[in-house]
């Protein structure tokens, strides 16, 4: 299956990606992720100044049918969350790498994301999925 | 034990359908979306796979009388050529599942009764003493459902479908191919159930395809049967829970002769029911779904048997069971979702109704 995955971002193996923007991280779902859920109906993030832990559940996206955690890929404190995906979050199925970012975080461990995938090995990652 | 494949599977396959697991069987979730199937039975026409259903025959001598002593509603009262909707009940009143009976004659009633419940079924009619067979392979089943269902098939089909009115059917061909068309559903919209050969299946398949039919799954099935408020075995009926329970009074017929379950209900009926199935909405955000607990004043009163985001009216919706008290329109109780307590408050049912 054609997938897109950025050069620029890290990955979890929860299909969630990180990117690095100045001191703070930018987190959303993968679109191998948004494929497997089907079409999204809700989200819930956290509150902005609450604190997400890394491969701990921050959020919920809903599809139709089933309910999906979020996991956090490194912990911090919440700075801002995409409350446009509340009104719109068919957002995350058009545009999971770009509008549907769901949270900024201020990193409390920036050493986490060496333990996350580069585009390459979460591209592997997925196809084994497969 | 290896998935059940209906005589269908490959034209699932080659029109993208993800294939799942359900009750035994494998079969299509959703094709592309399950919102854009979900709208295109409620603006144009969809159709689905529904094989893996079970079909069982009484038929001989007496058919119709066997027949009856093993469901709550009564066959009786209407005419060959018209199906019924009915429950099967246990002793206790509990389901055993629901099905429709189409009546041929007095000596030919066809069940269509949910895959999970084939077997179960059928040893329930056979342990009772009635003269039934298992049909099942002998036919394939799709739902050609929506407003433009009837214009869509027309074209390809031998009869004049106007004469089959809501919940009648009739033997005919369609492309060509000998079918029974029935016209019920589970949609909440008009359409048609058309059983066929399963050689027969894929042709007709692909001759409502070309004619503009999308191809639906059960991810829309399921959202479009919740919109119309219509009861899943499984999740809204089981054999703990009575007709009188899921809303399903009028599929009980106490005044026709003896029938399974017709004691239990009686008596139910006399001292009232503890728990009503109810339509609910949130007032809050956030989606109900199967399983969640329903509190009032805190304490845990009922559960939540289906919920979703209505892909229609756009508002949360889902079925529960609650206590009576809880039950009127305008009740408000709580939906624990994720341990917070989401109020909810009982609206009319069916959510979605079409225009006729």
């Amino acid at each position: 299956m054609a997938q897109t995955v950025p050069q620029d971002l890290k990955y979890s193996k929860d299909h969630e990606w990180v990117r690095k923007e100045g001191e703070e991280l930018v987190i959303g779902i993968t679109s191998f992720a948004q494929e497997q859920l089907g079409d999204v109906v809700y989200v819930e993030l956290p509150e902005v100044g609450s604190e997400v832990q890394a491969g701990q559940p921050f959020g919920v996206v809903e599809s139709t049918k089933a309910v999906s955690e979020l996991f956090a890929p490194a912990s911090g404190k919440v700075v801002a969350r995409n409350d446009e995906l509340v009104d719109a979050p068919e957002k995350v199925n058009q545009d999971p790498f770009g509008d549907a970012w769901m949270i900024r975080i201020a990193p409390s461990n920036p050493s986490e994301l060496d333990a996350l995938l580069d585009a390459a090995a979460y591209q592997k990652f997925v196809e084994e999925q497969q | 034990m290896s998935l059940r494949r209906t005589p269908l599977f490959d034209a699932h396959r080659r029109s993208g359908g993800k294939m799942v697991e359900f009750a035994g069987w494998e079969m299509p979730v959703q094709y592309s979306s399950v919102l854009d199937e979900h709208h295109a039975v409620r603006t144009g026409a969809g159709v689905f796979d529904v094989s893996h259903m079970g079909v069982l025959v009484f038929e001989g001598p007496g058919a119709l009388e066997d027949c009856n002593r093993l469901i709550s509603n009564d066959l009786a009262r209407i005419e060959d050529g018209q199906a019924l909707y009915t429950t099967v009940l246990n002793e206790r009143g509990g389901i055993v599942d629901d099905v429709i009976c189409y009546r041929f004659s007095t000596e030919k009633i066809l069940v269509v009764a949910n895959a999970a419940n084939r077997q179960k079924d059928l040893d329930w009619f056979l342990s009772h003493g009635a003269k039934v067979r298992d049909d099942s392979d002998e036919w394939a089943l799709l739902a050609l459902q929506g407003p433009k269902a009837l214009s869509l098939l027309q074209p390809l089909a031998s009869i004049d479908l106007d004469t089959i009115r809501f919940f009648r059917f009739a033997e005919a061909e369609v492309a060509g191919k000998p079918a029974i068309l029935a016209r019920t559903g589970y949609t909440g919209e008009d359409g048609f159930e058309i059983f066929c050969r399963p050689g027969d299946a894929e042709a007709l398949w692909d001759a409502l395809l070309e004619r503009g039919a999308r191809p639906c799954g059960l991810g829309a099935r399921d959202s479009l049967r919740l919109e119309a408020a219509l009861s899943l075995y499984g999740n809204e009926l089981s054999d703990d829970h009575t007709p009188y329970e899921a809303g399903l009074g009028w599929v009980v017929k106490l005044d026709k002769a003896d029938f399974v379950g017709k004691e239990a209900l009686e008596k139910q009926k006399a001292e009232g029911v503890k728990r009503k199935l109810v339509g609910f909405t949130l007032e809050d955000r956030g989606i109900p779904r199967g399983g969640y607990p329903v509190l009032s004043d805190g304490k845990p009163v009922g559960v939540v048997t289906s919920g979703t985001m209505s892909p229609t009216l756009k508002i949360p919706i889902g079925l529960a069971y609650v206590p009576p008290e809880l039950a009127a329109k305008g009740s408000t109780f709580q939906v624990e979702i994720r341990n917070k307590a989401v109020p909810a408050k009982v609206i009319e049912t069916p959510f979605y109704k079409r225009s006729r």
